[in-house]
């Protein structure tokens, strides 16, 4: 067998992947691997200007595509400058590789120079992660690292590859099979627990189903629209679960939590029945735990077994893949038409009270003639953007004014950081989303505070020409931080004033970019439009309210149908 | 309650600090730990004991079962099981309570492993209850130091069969 070097292996293996894009920052310990990537063609590697803004735009790429994401960097700083990322992508089961370089293996443990121990930093926060001791294991390693990171609940996996193993010649095969005593994570649900669920949720009179992000990972979105619709059940959704089901549809109850609607949140707490579906049950979702679906069965499907019972008690768990599972229930129930129009009559007054709750208390705000209201420019988004374009946020009154008023009808249209709440994510994940799509409008819905998180990533995008447009919600305040302490601290503002920001329109141009700065609500759309038009990266500076809350809102802890509306 | 369990994993460099590091980062007790190889070479047995509700160790079993390198994860509660842990403990032995230790030794069927003017070094195996039984014991003589190795467990190759220590 020829022998190649292990930073060449290493690219051999980015191709049996299939892997067409590579986020990342080189230095010492990768020099090898950047000097075998000049080689390859067929890899388009993306330099951002901070390892951070690498993983996070690898993150977006996977979300937006729901393929693997890569990520190359260097040891030391490099590696741990990627922590934030990969904690992001592990809350929220996003699949991800990234390489690190190491000091040569002689050097381990000696306070080399940019050494760090990513693989002991980064054990609580990947899914797994390897050291490769040896070359003749670099192939097994990559291997096993990419179907880790897609299988079973996603999630990132690290592979810390020593300098000396990149320079090490080795007769390399790539396998073509994993082999893994220790991890085979269960796909296909029990049918006999399906016929159980099916048979509590046909004779319940209030079912809900409480669908998340693992919804959308195993893809199925189809399934679960094609459910709900034949079962009539009305669906909320977690922000990460934004977009499995329409939400123009009659069904739609929106987001649940701690700033659902009044619809969701009610429904919930009312229903006799809650089907959880690739969903943990995180605070924000459940508030006092006590209160959450207090009279309901509980079914719960999802892939992960530590999801079920953590943090509620689950009266009929089901482990499995949640488009597996969706698709032998919809089998199921096809065997059982009069069950299912016995179970319309019995909820229609159940649907009835649920549409009206949704017509009580919709999401509202005001828009005046003279000063922006953040939510209007979400709405005019959604308005004037094509009805693939990709959104994602930062995080805060940004993320969840996006939430509520952005109508998402399609499944990785909206990349947004759920589980850590990273602040700085939205805009390296627009630049990987429009890395994988080119020719689709992406926007990131930024805050004035989070955008200058990973700002340096403007660079980026100019350099590649990936038009991401930013819209910018400046109101000048870390605007969920201060709407805490206007509601619980007394109003006492301590260090969430913006009072610094850069002129955004200057700097966009001083990267090479567009900015745009609007004052007047009457100038909201013509901006928008114009944004949309130009065919390069741009930031628009919506000067909004300053004050503006998010509303409604659970107070953290309390049920989630103690809710202040406005 | 607590729960002896034992964790099947691959003998590798880093798994013992992914296991102990589930039990930190969640918040979960450890009460003791032993770990080696077993006859697979490749493979080490880990044994914690640990307390909690039945939520909890529910969730410590699903967590650890969730690790890559674990291969098996088994709840000895509620299973017919043999548990030895050993001490190794030194006692104060002046004149007048030289013989005294010894009986006691002798009682517990423990064995003097070192011996000195003023002190006997014992050493004894059996289950928790035995182990502080003789703690208990040797304490008004005077105890000066002990070391303990941890639980280890076996499940009963007949479950279900009256105990046979």
């Amino acid at each position: 067998m020829k022998k190649i070097s292990g930073a060449q292996a290493f690219i051999e293996a980015l191709r049996q992947e299939d892997v067409k894009d590579v986020f990342g920052y080189p230095g010492g310990a990768v020099l090898d691997i950047f000097d075998a990537i000049m080689d390859a063609d067929d890899i388009r590697f993306i330099l951002t200007r901070h390892e951070q803004g690498a993983v996070h735009a690898a993150d977006g790429y996977a979300r937006a595509t729901g393929r693997v994401g890569v990520c190359v960097v260097t040891s030391g700083p490099g590696a741990t400058n990627t922590v934030t990322g990969i904690a992001t992508a592990c809350m929220d089961s996003i699949p991800l590789v990234v390489f690190t370089g190491q000091v040569s293996t002689h050097l381990i443990g000696n306070d080399a120079f940019q050494e760090a121990d990513i693989v002991g930093i980064t054990r609580p926060c990947t899914k797994h992660n390897y050291l490769v001791k040896d070359i003749e294991d670099l192939g097994k390693v990559i291997k096993e690292a990419f179907y880790i990171a897609r299988t079973g609940r996603p999630g990132p996996v690290l592979v810390d590859i020593p300098k000396n193993i990149q320079q090490s010649m080795v007769g390399f095969k790539y396998p073509d099979t994993v082999r893994m005593e220790s991890y085979s994570p269960t796909f296909k649900g029990h049918i006999g627990q399906i016929k159980r669920i099916l048979s509590v949720i046909l004779k319940s009179k209030k079912p809900v189903i409480y669908a998340g992000g693992g919804v959308i990972l195993s893809n199925g979105s189809e399934e679960l629209t094609a459910f709900a619709r034949a079962m009539k059940i009305p669906v909320t959704t977690t922000l990460m679960g934004m977009g499995c089901f329409p939400s123009g549809d009659p069904l739609s109850l929106g987001m649940l939590g701690m700033h659902g609607t009044y619809a969701a949140n009610l429904s919930v707490t009312n229903c006799d029945c809650l089907i959880a579906m690739g969903a943990r049950f995180d605070d924000r979702v459940t508030g006092k735990v006590d209160d959450f679906a207090p009279k309901a069965k509980i079914v719960h499907i999802d892939i992960d077994p530590t999801s079920i019972s953590k943090n509620v008690r689950v009266d009929l768990p089901i482990v499995g893949d949640c488009r597996s599972v969706l698709k032998d229930m919809l089998s199921e129930l096809a065997r059982k038409p009069d069950e299912v129009s016995e179970l319309h009559s019995q909820i229609a007054q159940w649907l009835d009270q649920t549409a009206a709750w949704k017509r009580e208390q919709p999401l509202r705000y005001c828009q005046g003639e003279d000063v922006i209201k953040p939510q209007y420019v979400v709405e005019m988004i959604d308005e004037l953007a094509p009805d693939d374009a990709i959104i994602s946020t930062e995080v805060g009154q940004n993320q969840m004014w996006t939430a509520q008023f952005y109508k998402f009808n399609e499944p990785r249209l909206f990349l947004t950081s759920g589980g850590l709440g990273t602040m700085g994510y939205g805009f390296p994940a627009a630049i990987g989303a429009q890395v994988a799509y080119p020719g689709r409008t992406v926007i990131d819905i930024a805050g004035d505070g989070s955008i200058q998180m990973n700002i340096q990533e403007i660079a980026t995008a100019v350099q590649y020409n990936l038009p991401v447009k930013v819209m910018i919600l400046n109101n000048g305040y870390l605007g969920m931080v201060r709407q805490w302490q206007s509601l619980f601290y007394k109003g006492r503002y301590s260090h969430t004033s913006m009072a610094v920001s850069p002129d955004f329109v200057k700097l966009a141009e001083a990267y090479g970019a567009h900015g745009i700065r609007v004052e007047k609500p009457s100038m909201v759309k013509d901006a928008i439009r114009r944004a949309l038009e130009i065919k390069g990266p741009v930031f628009v500076d919506f000067v909004v309210h300053p004050e503006e809350d998010v509303y409604p809102m659970v107070p953290a802890g309390a049920p989630i149908c103690n809710m202040l509306l406005v | 309650m607590r729960h002896a369990i034992s964790v099947l994993v691959e003998n590798q460099a880093g798994v013992l600090s992914r296991v102990v590091g589930l039990f930190s980062g969640r918040g979960f007790n450890i009460e003791s730990l032993s770990v080696a190889p077993t006859l697979d070479p490749s493979k080490s047995k880990v044994i914690i004991t640990t307390t909690g509700n039945e939520q909890v160790l529910e969730q410590i079993k699903k967590q650890l079962n969730k690790l890559i390198n674990v291969i098996k994860v088994v709840d000895c509660a509620g299973k017919d099981y043999v548990e030895r842990e050993m001490i190794v403990i030194k006692v104060k032995a002046e004149q007048e309570t030289r013989a005294e230790v010894l009986r006691i030794a002798e009682i517990f069927r423990a064995k003097v492993i070192d011996i000195s003017p003023n002190s006997y070094t014992l050493s004894l195996t059996g289950d928790k209850s035995k182990l502080e039984g003789f703690i208990e014991i040797l304490t008004p003589i005077g105890i000066l130091d002990f070391v303990r190795t941890g639980t280890v467990v076996m499940e009963r190759e007949m479950q279900g069969r009256r105990k046979l220590s």
